[in-house]
């Protein structure tokens, strides 16, 4: 009866139509000491299967949890971004077209005052070449006066000759 | 996603993604550095791991694509060929071990012969007990195609483990 059992459930088997639970049943069979004789050459498949089953992967998997080191790629990316800012930022915050124009118009103005100032200074300047004038007429009369000084001193001379 | 998170969310099935790994690869540190890959290749998507709707199904359907890819690959081509130790805890009699052993070896070396789909598909369902939907969602094929090759991968097994197992006697 459980024979005929296994038989037809290891026809089955070949045709690939057991189910699990039937399987299962056949290993089991042949894991026992009694198995008919002429299937006796079933029994090392089953064995081997259920052997297999046992082996096990022992080594150790080198998880590693490192963090790789992401500096060099932060450092690039703040480079750009400093970059970037650096492009914008005198953009968005630089003078705007008005204030260019105030500070033209500041600078017109300043630079009227500065002529202005120069002016005054030129027309002091032409006054001191009226006075460098005047020094000149001075010393041409202190040379005069010197000369009258020599005249005297030959008169003074002349009159002790005689 | 904290560490701990993951590993609990990876330890029910980093077995599984192990032996895929190991069948399609063969050799036990080909399949050691599969799994270390394909466990840290979740752990770097940790972020995304939220919006997988089977996570363990995805790590299969990974590790099936990962391990064809290294086959494919020149690095496989000095693949080492190791065969497992099996662990037998039977006390029976050292020649009854020696003799599961044999035999189990040799189911082992007619699976390194099944085209790899097949081998994936019996790994899948034999090894791993996942049903159907859940292989064809992780092989995204269709059911029937998938039973149609695991048929084939079955009696293939069959076939061959009968010839050894009569070898000399018929």
């Amino acid at each position: 009866m459980v024979l005929n059992n296994i038989e037809t459930l290891l026809e089955k088997y070949n045709n690939a139509e057991t189910t699990l639970k039937e399987e299962a049943q056949l290993k089991a069979y042949f894991a026992s000491d009694n198995v008919t004789p002429h299937l006796e050459h079933y029994r090392p498949m089953f064995q081997y299967f259920s052997v297999s089953k046992q082996e096990q992967y022992t080594k150790d998997v080198p998880l590693n949890t490192k963090k790789k080191s992401r500096l060099y790629q932060w450092i690039s990316v703040a480079a750009v971004a400093v970059l970037m800012l650096g492009l914008i930022v005198p953009k968005m915050f630089g003078p705007t077209e008005q204030e260019k124009q105030e500070a033209l118009l500041v600078y017109n103005q300043t630079m009227e005052a500065f002529n202005l100032i120069s002016l005054g200074m030129n027309e002091g300047k032409s006054q001191l070449t009226n006075l460098a004038l005047v020094s000149d007429n001075i010393h041409e009369g202190a040379e005069q006066a010197s000369k009258l000084g020599e005249f005297n001193t030959v008169t003074n001379k002349i009159l002790k000759n005689k | 996603m904290k560490q701990a998170d993951f590993v609990s969310l990876v330890m029910p099935f980093k077995d599984k993604v192990f032996r895929l790994a190991k069948r399609l690869l063969v050799s036990r540190e080909e399949a050691e550095d599969a799994t270390q890959e394909i466990l840290l290749k979740l752990w770097n998507n940790k972020q995304k791991i939220g919006e997988y709707k089977n996570v363990e199904a995805f790590s299969m359907t990974m590790t099936k694509n990962f391990c064809l890819d290294r086959l494919k690959s020149k690095q496989a081509q000095n693949l080492k060929i190791v065969h497992s130790n099996y662990t037998d805890d039977n006390s029976s009699s050292l020649q009854k071990q020696v003799e599961a052993r044999d035999s189990m070896d040799w189911v082992s070396k007619i699976m390194e012969d099944l085209p790899e789909q097949q081998k994936i598909i019996v790994q899948l369902r034999d090894i791993e007990e996942y049903d159907f939907a859940e292989i064809s969602k992780m092989l995204d094929m269709n059911e029937t195609a998938i039973r149609v090759s695991l048929s084939r991968a079955r009696k293939t097994i069959r076939e061959k483990l009968t010839n050894t197992h009569q070898y000399g006697i018929k």
